[in-house]
């Protein structure tokens, strides 16, 4: 061996470079394509208080996409979700039911959102069970639960200060959601992208095995991710609850599915190992905007949803399709 | 003799490399012809082409003397190739039986399976190999060995003239081996053409009647065993004569790092107990199985012992986990670095960070100055070949990958580090280089355990040398007794020769 | 083997506890016209469930079922409602739930996108596609023709047709799965696809298969649904897929592929269709059905783990048998 050592760069590319070959770079110019063709199509988009009222319809899915890829990106999902919103809707409203005031409704929310987290991260972390058939089995579970609670029965009359946290605005034409969905994309980027636990995820993600034998606790990592996407669910479900004003068992239904479309939308490689909460949020914007300019166009929401799964199918399929020719 | 399978001009490209280059093979009936090259050679992409799984982009193969063509695995196996391989041919939830005729059962009048025949065939197959299997038991109750035979049982369902065993005894016993080197007896006595691919000189010479030697995708020469020497063949393999030369080790040994005692788990191993020392690099030798890889990821905090104790610098530690162990000065290069060592999807510098990140981080939140700065000085001194430190370490090859995931653990400033078959399948300069920096790291002051089943590389690198068999500890070697038979007689639990 | 097959024996053990405890306050349940009509009720389940158990051998899972179940079960009464003679309906929706199927198999086997991804897609898509051929408009009894409806209810040597038709699928695919070349290669798929390709075995080919038969599966059960049911809209059967995915864990499917039997599935959807119609007996509000099929999957797939975990190397036995 000679002992001329090379200097080996750190980086070929610069980040600028590798920013714009990115698959955001591409979700940026989505967003772009949709913002001026909805322009063009109503009259009604380029108002800001019409712009501000279209951001409730993703907001609330945004925050659980946001700790939902975080899941994704460490190998495991979470269909238990909108679940989870449903039973902390409800223990909220039987808090409600029994006199409780608005702080103590919001931890109750929170709390019910941590403890079913719990319950899937230990089933998943803890027992080492696959996660996709725990939170299917936990979504029948908490949805259940509500149901039993419920029935066909509705919780309403929330106490006016609750409704702050749905249909409150911090600040001109910025809702307390929106300003919450903002303030939740700056924190996710930095833990996932900026922190060690992060990184930890992006290993579990790509090699649990080699991951635990570099010295990460694997197990609790995984437990955190599910407590995160638990507790986003219970914040979800104070948002929501505060918009709708009421609770009924059925509430959410579908979401989980619109969260994970959110979320592969998002770049986020549903293998695992490889996602960025910049995509997450770009491809919450997009579905937003869609949603919207298809409401102005008065196209039923039903068809919105093809749309949406023609795109998921679409996104995944075209790189792969561009890759062999 | 004319050749059962002749493969002339065969080239294979994949994007960005250039796998085989125009090479050519010959098996003859009833021989066994060796395959041999260094990892990357294109071993495995031959066994490919010859199964139909990969499809030449030029060349042609030929099967008594007429032109074939293989598009698919299923085409490879009616014209009589079938390949054995080391654990991945078979079917845990398939019955024996069902392992056999997979593909190929024997039909009803009705077009469904003829379950009778397929046990009677099955019965018969295994008879033939003098294997006494039940064959509606499930592959996933046989050990490793019975679902060997089965493989070949499979092999000859399908009535393969041709017969490619990939390195069929990588994880066999010692008796095990001998089992199937009588297999492979029986099978060139009913005229099977035999293509024998093995890291192992010893078991080259001892079945094989041909080689064929590859290099970096080409083919390098063929001829009879009798022929050659087993430098001829290595040079052949590197393109440059290599005596295994070992670095001159400075020896000074220090005081004790590491103490075991009375190290026990419920079915791995049992009483395990020796000294380490600064300085010092100790060899686990044993036969593959024997146990050595459990005791060192136990040490390293993956498996718990039932008892026993650590002691590092006569401080009592227990270690329960791989962060324990990090924190506690052990680090571990597992044999298996695709799957526990590198982190595959993860560029260079980050792999060299994983364990080092509460030093690189502050607070929680990473700084890549620092992880670069630390990445760039330890794949430094490794002298790692790559294009760029943001590189995916899956890109590189896999002596460079063994240098990053070496350089990962350096950068933790361990006391004792742990490499359990560091120089398994890769390359021949790279062995060196690994070899150079570990007598490096050991006159530096670092403690050193080595586990490996090359007898030369035990004794040529060992300062002692402790060997293991069926999950004890079964002797200690060191000085004028540190010689191959006493280390082979060990292992495998023959009397120690007066 | 003896514990693949103790797992069924005791799924069929806890089914008959079950109906034993229920029997025990109200004997009327175990009564056959009622345990017949339990049956009957989870046809669908079943066929479905069967479907599924092939798609997971092999790897994949399905989420559209229910999503084809319904655009097909649409298509059907439309057929009805232009005049279309029954056995057309028949071979029209079994074909078109085929190629549903295919579209997902397709996807899977030549794109190579994650199953999950192409199938929570073409759920929504397959859903979506019911509004957009009916506008939203339900399809009601007196809109379908009385042969239509009265095929599922026909009674024949006292089981009803649909009946018939779930033992009938459930003999089918025993023997498809357990005795055909294209049955093993699906469990050869899902236990080592590495191998599969060796054994002369086209992985994607044969998850394209699993997805077709599932998918026609769900297009016969999609007429028999309307049928009996006799209506169609856009919503109906939602969320069922998830009962249908339940079923197989339950049934002791290994979702990791390649581990399975037809007897597990179909014994995981009777245990879910017992508690459905015990329930109202028992006097507890159907509420609670969500909440226990829930807690049955945990359990379930708790019980299948704890059962396959591997043992640890045993290097030390050697040494003391000797």
């Amino acid at each position: 061996m000679t002992p001329h050592h090379r200097i080996i760069p750190d980086r070929l590319q610069s980040p600028a470079t590798r920013a714009l070959r990115s698959w955001e770079a591409i979700l940026v110019a989505v967003a772009i394509a949709v913002f001026v063709t909805n322009s063009f199509a109503s009259p009604y988009f380029l108002n800001v208080w019409n712009l501000s009222d279209a951001t409730f319809n993703f907001t609330e899915k945004a925050l659980i996409a946001f700790a939902m890829a975080m899941l994704i990106i460490a190998g495991d999902i979470d269909l238990s979700v909108a679940s989870i919103i449903a039973l902390s809707s409800t223990a909220m409203g039987v808090a409600m039911a029994a006199g409780a005031d608005t702080p103590v409704l919001v931890l109750i929310g929170i709390g019910t959102g941590l403890l079913c987290g719990a319950i899937n991260g230990a089933l998943v972390a803890g027992l080492g069970l696959p996660s996709i058939v725990v939170t299917i089995g936990t979504m029948s579970l908490f949805r259940g639960v509500a149901y039993i609670i419920l029935g066909d029965k509705a919780f309403t009359g929330y106490p006016a200060s609750f409704k702050f946290f749905g249909q409150g605005y911090v600040w001109w034409v910025i809702s307390f959601e929106l300003a919450l969905f903002a303030a939740m994309a700056v924190v996710y980027y930095v833990l996932l992208h900026r922190t060690s636990f992060g990184r930890a995820v992006f290993a579990i993600g790509n090699n649990a095995t080699a991951a635990q034998f570099s010295g990460i606790r694997v197990a609790r990592v995984r437990f955190i991710l599910f407590l995160l996407t638990g507790v986003m669910s219970g914040i979800a479900a104070v948002c929501l609850t505060s918009r709708l004003g009421s609770t009924r068992p059925s509430i959410a239904t579908g979401w989980e599915l619109e969260i994970v479309t959110m979320v592969v939308l998002g770049g986020v490689s549903i293998l695992g190992g490889a996602g960025s909460v910049a995509g997450v949020f770009l491809a919450a914007l997009i579905m937003g905007m869609v949603t919207f300019g298809f409401g102005l166009l008065n196209v039923p929401g039903i068809v919105m949803s093809i749309f949406l799964g023609v795109l998921l199918i679409v996104v995944i399929a075209l790189p792969r399709l561009l890759r062999r020719g | 003799m004319n050749p059962v399978l002749s493969l002339r001009g065969i080239s294979k490209s994949f994007p960005g490399v250039k796998a085989l280059s125009e090479v050519q093979l010959d098996l003859y009936a009833g021989q066994v012809t060796a395959l041999i090259g260094e990892n990357g050679a294109g071993k495995s992409t031959i066994v490919k082409v010859l199964t139909g799984v990969y499809q030449p982009d030029a060349g042609n193969i030929t099967i008594d003397g007429a032109e074939v063509h293989f598009p698919t695995a299923q085409a490879a196996s009616k014209a009589g190739v079938t390949a054995i391989h080391q654990e991945t041919v078979l079917f845990d939830e398939l019955t024996v039986a069902e392992n056999i005729w997979l593909g190929h059962a024997p039909r009803t009048r009705f077009g469904l399976i003829d379950r009778r025949a397929m046990r009677d065939g099955a019965l018969r197959l295994l008879e033939g190999i003098g294997a006494t299997l039940n064959p509606d038991l499930r592959l996933r109750d046989l050990g490793i060995a019975s679902k060997h035979l089965v493989a070949i049982a499979r092999a000859l369902s399908i009535d393969a003239r041709v017969v490619i065993m990939d390195e069929p005894t990588a994880a066999l016993s010692y008796k095990e081996i001998h089992e199937l080197y009588e297999l492979v007896e029986k099978l060139k006595a009913q005229g099977k053409a035999i293509l024998f691919i093995s890291h192992k000189f010893d078991e080259i010479f001892r079945i094989a009647d041909r080689y064929t030697v590859f290099r970096d995708g080409q083919f390098v020469g063929q001829g009879d065993m009798g022929d050659v020497s087993e430098n001829d063949l290595v040079q052949m393999m590197v393109g440059r004569s290599v005596d295994q030369i070992f670095p001159a080790r400075h020896r000074n040994i220090g005081a004790p790092v590491l103490t075991v005692a009375g190290y026990s788990h419920p079915t791995e191993f049992a009483d395990i107990g020796f000294t380490l020392h600064r300085g010092e690099i100790l060899g686990f030798y044993g036969l593959v199985g024997a146990g050595r890889s459990e005791v060192m990821q136990s040490l390293f905090g993956i498996t718990k012992p039932s008892k026993g104790a650590t002691r590092i610098d006569d401080q009592v530690r227990v270690i329960r986990s791989t962060s324990e162990a990090i924190a506690a000065g052990i680090v571990y290069v597992p044999e298996d670095r695709g799957k526990q060592g590198a982190v595959k999807g993860l560029p260079i510098f980050q792999n060299v960070t994983l364990p080092s990140l509460s030093r690189t981080s502050r607070a929680g939140f990473l700084r890549l100055a620092e992880e670069f700065k630390l990445a760039r000085d330890y794949t430094g001194r490794l002298d790692l070949r790559a294009a760029s430190l943001d590189q995916d370490v899956g890109l590189l090859s896999g002596g460079n990958q063994q240098k990053v995931v070496i350089a990962k653990w350096l950068a933790t400033q361990p006391r004792v580090i742990i490499l359990d078959e560091p120089t398994k399948g890769i390359d021949i300069g790279s062995k060196a280089a690994v070899h150079e920096f570990m007598a490096e790291l050991a006159a530096q002051g670092l403690a050193v355990i080595m586990v490996s089943s090359e007898i030369p590389e035990i004794l040529g690198m060992s300062d002692r040398v402790i060997v293991m068999r069926e999950g004890r500890i079964v002797d200690e070697v060191a000085g004028d007794r540190m010689t191959p038979e006493t280390l082979v007689r060990a292992a495998a639990g023959l009397a120690v020769a007066a | 083997m003896s514990l693949l097959k103790s797992r069924e024996a005791l799924l069929a053990l806890a089914i008959l506890l079950l109906i034993g405890v229920v029997a025990a306050r109200f004997p009327a349940f175990v009564r056959p016209a009622n345990l017949a009509n339990v049956l009957n009720d989870t046809s669908p389940l079943i066929i479905l469930a069967i479907g599924q158990m092939i798609v997971i051998l092999t790897k994949c899972i399905d989420l559209s079922v229910a999503a084809n179940l319904a655009l097909c079960g649409m298509v059907a009464a439309l057929m009805n409602g232009a005049g279309v003679p029954l056995p057309l309906i028949l071979m029209g929706v079994v074909a078109l739930g085929a190629g549903l199927g295919a579209v997902n198999g397709v996807l899977v086997w030549k794109l190579g996108i994650p199953s999950i991804v192409v199938t929570l897609g073409t759920m929504t898509i397959f859903r979506g596609t019911i509004f957009l051929i009916t506008d939203g408009k339900w399809v009601n009894a007196h809109q379908m023709s009385d042969g239509f409806k009265a095929l599922p209810r026909t009674v024949l040597l006292g089981l009803p047709v649909m009946s018939w038709m779930a033992i009938a699928l459930i003999i089918l695919f025993t023997v498809v799965l357990t005795r055909t070349a294209l049955g093993r290669s699906f469990y050869a798929v899902g236990g080592n696809p590495h191998a599969a390709v060796y054994a002369g075995i086209n992985v994607g080919r044969t998850q394209f298969s699993a997805f077709v038969i599932s998918g026609a599966l769900a297009g016969l059960a999609g007429y028999l649904w309307v049928a009996r049911y006799a209506v169609a809209y856009v919503d109906i059967a939602g969320g069922f897929e998830l009962d249908v995915v339940a079923a197989c864990v339950i049934g002791g499917v290994a979702i990791a592929g390649g581990a399975g039997t037809v007897a597990g599935a179909v014994l995981g959807a009777l245990f879910l269709g017992v508690i459905k119609n015990a329930l109202p007996v028992v006097g507890i509000s159907p509420f609670w059905q969500m909440a226990i099929s829930g807690a049955a999957i945990v359990l379930a797939v708790t019980f299948n783990a704890t059962q396959a975990r591997a043992p640890g190397r045993i290097i030390l036995k050697s040494a003391e048998a000797r």
